[in-house]
């Protein structure tokens, strides 16, 4: 619902999951090339989303993962930075070499 | 299947079993103590990261649940909630789409009932709702459509659920098809599509709206909740008022619900048209027939499942001791015909049904198994609805990761 009324109310949200806020705050993901990129996904979500999807995707479906978040979900990411965010995910939080 | 063939395959599995016991043991002794592990109660294991990052949370008002994400809130419900038929709000799980989560308050919330299909638009508030319908009552289950989706194999990505994503609970509301009748539903009416207040971060992220056939919709175990187990439905579960949808996946049971739409259209935006899809013919639940646009179709009702609840894989039962066997099973509405319980993949007994609260709830099975010889042995459950579906053995794997109801297989070790 996109109700102007409804504006209000999602401000006093935030109050309530404050908590939760605070927790996700301490989130940490490893320190490499592209992590401060990683940071436009906190628009929408928490960053343990990456650290729950590891380790399984390798580079093609992290990028299919970040491009879903952009052309589905209009993630504000710039297209130029996509192969930085997926390199990190997949060096980082990718699968395994076998 | 010919008689001959299906007696190999039985004695295949038996192999299979044993073997496996052997093997497995170790490693199930060594998660067992894992929070949230999947390996510990019979199932492949969750992605390692999933198993790292995953710990006890407590959201305002709930228990402490296992944290899948916090923003949008993402919690399952442990194991040890789902040893009664009727799940504790306070320990329900949590599961939104999109992180903008309004507090409201009965006061402020209302809901618009109207569309194209509907004779009229009518505004209702929830004393309205108490005041002008009869009121109606079920037990079912709300179970996510990705419940255990981090038991696939290969994983796939999304929330990496473990067996918690479901609850069963008694909810109170009135009959959406006693509000659509006030509003007056056109004969051109093809679906009803719901909203909630919840709104996404970014204005272009397409906003979660859910739509039904009209006949799902018109049905009168489909309700308005706005009570669940005799309280007020808790804020992280859509308070003050949400979608019961009986038998079908808990992503049609739209929280915070604020309008309803009674259309001659299908509902195409991303979360209908995109998400929630399955590859078409795979499964034998009901098609949703006005969403046949596209190569798959959307999830429908639950497919038939259960969960042992009293064992844990690697447990050692002292010798001498007998081993109980609990748990719970449900399916998608016909109801739950029988539960039986296998220790060698070949042999199946049925195990005692527990009370029955509706062809929609969680249903309680038991089983005693006298004692045994020392040694590894296997214990497996297998739900049968009324309508004869029963659990796989094998999983049937859907890219996003739905409909997991493969058997249980826990490894135990008589000492």
């Amino acid at each position: 619902m996109k109700a102007p009324v409804m504006i209000a109310a999602v401000a006093a949200l935030l109050a309530a999951a404050g908590v939760a806020r605070a927790q996700e705050s301490k989130i940490q993901l490893k320190e490499g090339p592209g992590r401060d990129k990683v940071n436009a996904c906190l628009a929408c979500h928490s960053l343990d989303y990456i650290q729950m999807n590891s380790r399984f995707l390798d580079k093609s479906g992290w990028t299919a993962e970040v491009s879903k978040m952009i052309n589905v979900f209009k993630a504000p990411i710039a297209k130029d930075d996509v192969e930085a965010i997926a390199s990190y995910l997949a060096q980082n939080y990718g699968k395994p070499p076998q | 299947m010919r008689g001959d063939h299906s007696e190999s395959r039985r004695r295949l599995l038996t192999r299979a079993g044993a073997l496996t016991a052997f093997g497995a043991l170790g490693a199930a002794r060594a998660l067992a103590a894992e929070l949230g592990s999947s390996r510990a109660l019979g199932f492949a294991e969750l992605p390692d990261g999933t198993l790292a990052e995953q710990a006890l949370f407590k959201l305002p008002g709930k228990v402490p649940l296992i944290k899948k994400s916090y923003r949008p809130p993402n919690f399952e419900t442990p194991i040890e909630y789902f040893r009664t038929p009727v799940t504790r709000n306070d320990a329900f799980f949590v599961r939104w789409h999109l992180a903008g989560i309004p507090e409201l308050t009965a006061a402020e919330w209302s809901l618009t009932v109207g569309g194209d299909s509907a004779e009229r638009e009518l505004k209702f508030t929830l004393a309205d709702l108490k005041k002008d319908f009869e009121p109606a009552e079920i037990t079912a289950v709300c179970q996510c459509s990705g419940n255990r989706r981090g038991l696939f194999e290969p994983h796939v990505a999304g929330v990496e659920w473990g067996v918690g994503a479901m609850g069963n609970a008694v909810w109170k509301g009135v009959r959406l098809k006693d509000v659509l009748a006030k509003a007056g539903v056109k004969a051109s009416a093809l679906e009803v599509a719901f909203n909630g207040a919840d709104q996404p971060p970014i204005a272009a992220t397409p906003d979660f709206v859910k739509s039904l056939p009209v006949a799902v919709a018109m049905d009168g175990n489909t309700l308005i909740a706005y009570e669940m187990n005799g309280k007020a439905l808790p804020h992280w579960n859509g308070f003050p008022a949400r979608l019961i949808v009986p038998g079908w996946t808990g992503t049609y049971w739209v929280k915070q619900v604020v309008s309803v739409k009674v259309t001659s259209e299908p509902e195409k935006n991303f979360w209908m048209s995109a998400a929630y899809r399955l590859p078409r013919g795979k499964f034998t639940t009901p098609t949703f027939k006005s969403q046949l646009y596209s190569p798959n179709e959307p999830i429908t009702t639950m497919v038939v499942n259960s969960l042992i609840t009293s064992l844990t894989n690697g447990q050692q039962i002292p010798h001498g001791k007998a081993i109980e066997v609990k748990g719970l099973a449900w399916d998608g509405g016909a109801g739950i015909a029988r539960v039986e319980v296998s220790t060698d993949g070949a042999g199946w007994h049925a195990a005692r049904l527990g009370r029955d609260f509706g062809r929609f709830s969680f249903r309680e099975f038991s089983m005693t198994i006298p004692s045994r010889e020392r040694g590894a042995l296997v214990v497996m459950a297998r739900a049968t609805s009324r309508s004869g579906e029963t659990q796989v053995e094998q999983l049937i794997f859907n890219p996003a990761g739905y409909h997991h109801n493969v058997i249980q297989r826990l490894y135990l070790e008589v000492v």
